[in-house]
């Protein structure tokens, strides 16, 4: 049944919508690059919001974009931060 | 005052110099006075393309180091009234032209032509802040493949970061066979990606070969459909609307038996 779906053309994805998804996650590398201290904006604000609730390893801090699958087989540009918890605060 | 536009795209090979010698004979066949500036240095090849390659004797870099006066080394095309090269050095380094110098130029040129368009290099580096040091505007010439359109979107930050704001968009090469089969970006993949306005959309065509190999630009030719989609991106520089051209017309035996007679629009 799915060969002949491939045979029509239907199921594969077209070598367009290829090129497109590669291209959208690379620019996504490309643009971030761009700005040098984006990444480190973005670092420093998370940092703001979470030591409100907790106290973290600031050294142990990673941030960086990668691409994720989602559900759907849907590959998307992804923020993926690793904060390491050394308490919580009370609140 | 005229306007200085840079035609520029990051990647090499995407039709730069094509699109400025077509557009640069487009507006002078409009009337308008046009001088195309080569910012390749050390790399020559508008004065080719223009098929004036035999008239050198001054280039950018004497006008820059005094050795000739700018008009002395401007070369009227005879075939379009109005148009002007300004050739590249072919044996001088990128760093001879400093971005002041240039911008010098452009401006003393743009007191008098109404059109300035300088045909920039590939790259990032001197070359291309030199040719986008005078610019009021940028074109970004682009094709439907993912290396030329993620050089383009480079092309637009770095434009961007250099306040030249709102830079337009040509899609260079574009084949409606292959857009048909989704083997290739379409339009709206592209300025979707790269969030600029389209100022034109160029057909993939054999003729552009042809008009290179004899030095004449294809806007002269009624029958060449990459000419008729360079003179339309001309009257949208100067303020006319154009409606996007029909990309489905070189279709079937029929219409091209319209188009050897010259029966489409």
């Amino acid at each position: 049944m799915l060969d002949v779906f491939k045979f029509f053309g239907k199921e594969e994805a077209s070598s367009k919508d290829v090129a497109k998804e590669r291209l959208k996650l690379v620019l996504v590398h490309d643009r971030t690059n761009c700005s040098e201290n984006f990444l480190e904006m973005v670092k420093g604000d998370l940092l703001n919001v979470i030591s409100d609730y907790m106290e973290i390893d600031e050294s142990g801090l990673d941030i960086k974009i990668t691409k994720t699958k989602r559900n759907d087989e849907k590959v998307m540009p992804a923020l993926v931060a690793n904060i390491p918890i050394k308490k919580m605060k009370n609140r | 005052m005229g306007e200085v536009l840079v035609i520029t795209s990051g990647k090499g090979g995407v039709g730069k110099t094509t699109t400025t010698a077509n557009i640069g004979s487009s507006l002078a066949m409009l009337g308008k006075k046009v001088v195309v500036i080569d910012a390749d240095i050390g790399l020559r090849n508008l004065d080719v393309v223009l098929g004036l390659e035999n008239r050198i004797v001054y280039d950018i870099v004497d006008v820059v180091e005094g050795v000739c006066r700018l008009k002395q080394a401007l070369i009227r095309d005879k075939r379009f009234e109005g148009l002007y090269l300004l050739p590249a050095a072919q044996t001088k380094e990128k760093t001879a032209i400093s971005p002041e110098q240039m911008q010098k130029l452009c401006n003393e040129l743009k007191e008098m032509y109404d059109y300035v368009l300088v045909d920039c290099p590939a790259g990032i580096e001197q070359g291309f802040k030199n040719a986008i040091a005078g610019a009021n505007k940028a074109i970004v010439v682009t094709t439907p493949e993912i290396s030329a359109v993620r050089d383009a979107d480079r092309i637009i930050g770095l434009l961007e970061a250099s306040e030249l704001r709102n830079p337009s968009l040509i899609i260079n090469r574009i084949r409606i066979d292959m857009v048909k089969k989704g083997d290739m970006m379409n339009i709206e993949d592209m300025t979707d990606i790269l969030a600029i306005d389209l100022l034109g959309i160029v057909p993939d065509d054999e003729y552009i070969v042809i008009s290179t190999n004899k030095g004449e630009p294809a806007v002269k030719d009624d029958a060449s459909m990459a000419g008729r989609a360079f003179r339309n991106i001309a009257r949208r520089i100067i303020g006319e609307d154009v409606p996007f051209m029909e990309l489905d017309i070189n279709e079937g035996f029929m219409a091209r038996l319209a188009k050897l007679f010259g029966l489409n629009k």
